[in-house]
């Protein structure tokens, strides 16, 4: 069981000055006076306390892709940027669509013991689109699978799409959506638009995703269950959702860093660290993003870490794997677009990258209030810490970040999980309990 | 000039340059002994990833008969064919000591990659020799001389040195979306001082093309003959297997697209008397271009192959020997 630990002169969601008192795990007291002798004192002094952040969107690549990422590397990352929690996409080899593999997942996070692991299992066997796998199995297995998605791919077939989203009502599940209609689709390289045509590279038009997002919001409603859409990214997307929602769909959505940050004129140099899926769109879209993270349209930002190694990025781009790694850079570019332009608060952001990730994912101990009795799932902001981000630097296995040189205005400088500083000094520290609760 | 990858950002200096070089180059092409001792000891290589036999035989002859030596390294019968990537590829044209990249490639950017990520260090210049569907810069300038030879000039062989293509009207027809011939066509004529013209079904317009003010769009060649004077025609090649195949096709059927955008003996006749016909061959006879108005006397078809040889022996000269454009 960790150390005892006092945070002193923080500001609980950067708006609440308190101090934080950690015992056995969990948040025992809000005064620095109740500290016990031996306990570690932070000094909190203009930093940030949020909930701990939790990201329902990493691609782990463990099973079967190690040379691009492992569950340690990138739970080192994770920590380091500042999450307590990821959900871990199910397109590995083999694919996560069975107990099995979403059990070795979930233990070997658990091993690791940076990060709470979270698997999601795959919708279709093999991700092949064609055959429900044993969602009922992976959701009662050790594992606790809340999330499935084909992610990576398109639950495409409507009646598909409908079966997946009525099962998993036996347990609470939901289905997120990667959006993408896979024949307007076919051989896409980048945003379908001015640029495109000007590069010469295959379009991946809007209405590709938005497509998608109508069909799935009216089957939600249909048949009366809640579905998440993965990596929103065009401003007709964000129309969609928000007549959604006024109409009572239950749909969450979610947004990437870099769709709030780039747009498709970075892909003019033909450079494959800006090829990602859905692919960077234009300004009008990022903007549009942003307007729907404000007015909660959008209900959450994830990363959609995506790690590669160099040989699959160090070429022409239409030989290149899309995505982009993106756990340590999330919460800067967050503050950057959407707190520093007055958009939302640090309380917003603790909802965005905490709450309602943890809420949507069904991560009982994840997202949790700051206060008494609470486990001490935090993470400390220093939002007047700018840095310049610098791929090679990273602790992910991969280093194909498209924010080299971008400078972020804050960061994450310590992360604890209930109550192991994980991440704090450029040291790690792995967590060494049980099962994550 | 470093290296020529599109037409794009070519200013009208340097466009014009290659196509004066072009010209002096052409002049020696008369003579007894065409060989030019310009670039002797330097090494070219072409550097084929698709097939093009055309291109790189155009290209082949332009390096010898300036002299160079060339390596020809095409993706059947080598490493390419193996998954050789373009960055190894590059390493080792590198450390042969190639003095210039002559590169076809199936992926758009492929020339701007190789210049630009660094894989080649020092002088190694990169010439696209057609990358996807982005950009073909020396088939434009090929077609931008032979129409400045035939339309800028009084009497054809006067000189047009200097000279763009102000004030022609010059129409490209058909698969625009994927040729990389019209895109740098495109850009060039536009730069020239040309008056664009592009006929095609909407399904084989670029994205936001019809909304560029600086074209002019029809869907149907009668449209366009009706609604302009043209100066030239440029007559792009039907890939019949990617345009009806697998229910993708880009319209129904090729009878149909030869009934709307094909040019015949009618069509021809509708055109000004000085108007001139090119294609970037190889022609599909029948479809896009009948055998009357490919063999008639405005076309220049066979021409275009011949000054492809004087403009990239002008280019290649222009990046070798490191002259400028007075900007």
């Amino acid at each position: 069981m960790s150390a005892p630990i006092v945070i002193t002169h923080v500001s609980l969601y950067g708006d609440t000055p308190s101090d934080i008192v950690i015992v056995d795990g969990t948040i025992s007291s809000l005064t620095a006076a109740d500290a016990p002798a031996e306990a570690r004192t932070i000094d909190g002094t203009g930093l940030v306390a949020l909930p701990g952040l939790v990201d329902l969107h990493t691609h782990l690549r463990e099973p079967g892709r190690e040379d691009a990422e492992t569950i340690e590397t990138g739970s080192r990352s994770a920590a380091r940027g500042g999450f307590t929690a990821v959900h871990a996409m199910a397109n590995t080899t083999p694919t996560a669509d069975t107990a099995g593999v979403v059990e070795l997942v979930a233990s070997r996070g658990r091993e690791v013991g940076l990060v709470d692991v979270y698997p999601v299992g795959a919708v279709t066997v093999g991700l092949n689109g064609t055959q429900l796998s044993e969602m009922g199995a992976m959701a009662n297995s050790r594992a606790q699978v809340r999330v499935f998605s084909d992610d990576g791919k398109c639950v495409h077939d409507p009646l598909l799409m409908r079966r997946a989203l009525e099962y998993v009502k036996t347990f609470d599940g939901v289905i997120a959506q990667h959006a993408q209609e896979p024949r307007l689709t076919e051989g896409s390289q980048m945003h379908e638009g001015l640029v495109s045509a000007e590069l010469g590279l295959a379009g991946w038009p809007a209405v590709a995703e938005e497509s998608i997002i109508a069909r799935d919001v009216l089957l939600a409603e249909h048949v009366g269950s809640r579905v998440h859409i993965c990596h929103l990214s065009t401003a007709g997307s964000v129309d969609i959702v928000r007549w959604a929602k006024a109409r009572g769909i239950q749909v969450t959505a979610e947004a990437m860093p870099h769709h709030l940050l780039l747009t498709d004129e970075s892909a003019r140099g033909y450079d494959p660290r800006f090829k990602v899926n859905p692919p960077l769109r234009t300004q009008e879209d990022v903007d549009a993003l942003r307007a729907g993270l404000e007015d909660g349209t959008i209900d959450i930002v994830a990363t959609d870490h995506a790690p590669h190694p160099d040989e699959d990025k160090d070429c022409e781009w239409g030989a290149a794997a899309f995505g982009m790694i993106g756990l340590e850079t999330a919460l800067g570019i967050v503050q950057k677009t959407m707190v520093d332009t007055g958009r939302l608060t640090w309380r917003d952001v603790a909802r965005i990258l905490s709450e309602t990730p943890a809420s949507i994912g069904r991560d009982e101990a994840h997202g949790r209030p700051l206060a008494v009795g609470e486990p001490a799932n935090i993470t400390l902001v220093d939002p007047a810490a700018a840095w310049t981000v610098d791929p090679a630097g990273t602790d992910s296995r991969s280093n194909n970040s498209p924010f080299g040189g971008i400078e972020l205005p804050g960061r994450a400088v310590a992360t604890f999980l209930r109550g192991t500083p994980t991440y704090i000094d450029d040291r790690f520290t792995a967590l060494t309990e049980g099962a994550p609760a | 000039m470093k290296h020529l990858l599109g037409t794009q950002n070519l200013s009208r200096e340097d466009a014009v340059l290659i196509l004066d070089t072009a010209g002096q180059m052409a002049a020696t092409q008369e003579r007894e002994i065409r060989k030019l001792p310009t670039l002797r000891g330097r090494t070219v290589v072409n550097l084929f990833f698709e097939d093009s036999t055309r291109t790189r035989i155009s290209f082949e002859a332009a390096a010898k008969r300036l002299s160079a030596d060339v390596i020809n390294f095409s993706a059947k019968g080598s490493s390419l064919s193996k998954g050789e990537s373009l960055k190894d590829t590059a390493l080792t044209l590198q450390a042969m000591g190639a003095d210039a990249v002559v590169v076809r490639h199936w992926a758009s950017g492929a020339a701007q990659r190789l210049a630009e990520s660094g894989w080649l260090h020092g002088s190694v210049s990169v010439l696209n020799a057609g990358d996807g569907t982005h950009q073909h810069p020396t088939q434009a300038l090929l077609d931008a001389f032979t129409m400045r030879r035939h339309l800028m000039a009084t009497n054809l062989g006067d000189s047009v040195d200097g000279k763009g293509l102000d004030g022609l009207t010059v129409a490209i027809v058909g698969d625009v979306l994927h040729s990389r011939v019209a895109g740098s066509n495109i850009a060039l004529l536009r730069t020239l001082g040309a008056k664009v013209v592009v006929v095609a079904p909407p399904t084989l317009l670029p994205y936001g093309l019809e909304r560029d003010g600086g074209v002019s769009v029809h869907f149907t060649l009668d449209d366009a003959l009706e609604a302009h004077d043209l100066d030239a025609i440029m007559m792009l090649r039907v890939q019949r297997e990617r345009m009806t195949g697998g229910g993708s096709g880009f319209f129904p059927s090729p009878e149909e697209y030869t009934r709307l955008f094909g040019l015949d003996r009618a069509r021809m006749d509708r055109m000004p008397g000085h108007a001139i016909i090119l294609h970037p061959g190889p022609m599909n006879r029948g479809l896009e271009i009948s055998a009357e108005a490919a063999d008639s006397p405005r076309s220049v078809i066979v021409e275009q192959v011949s000054n492809g040889v004087a403009v990239r022996m002008a280019a290649l000269y222009l990046l070798l020997s490191g002259e400028e454009a007075s900007a």
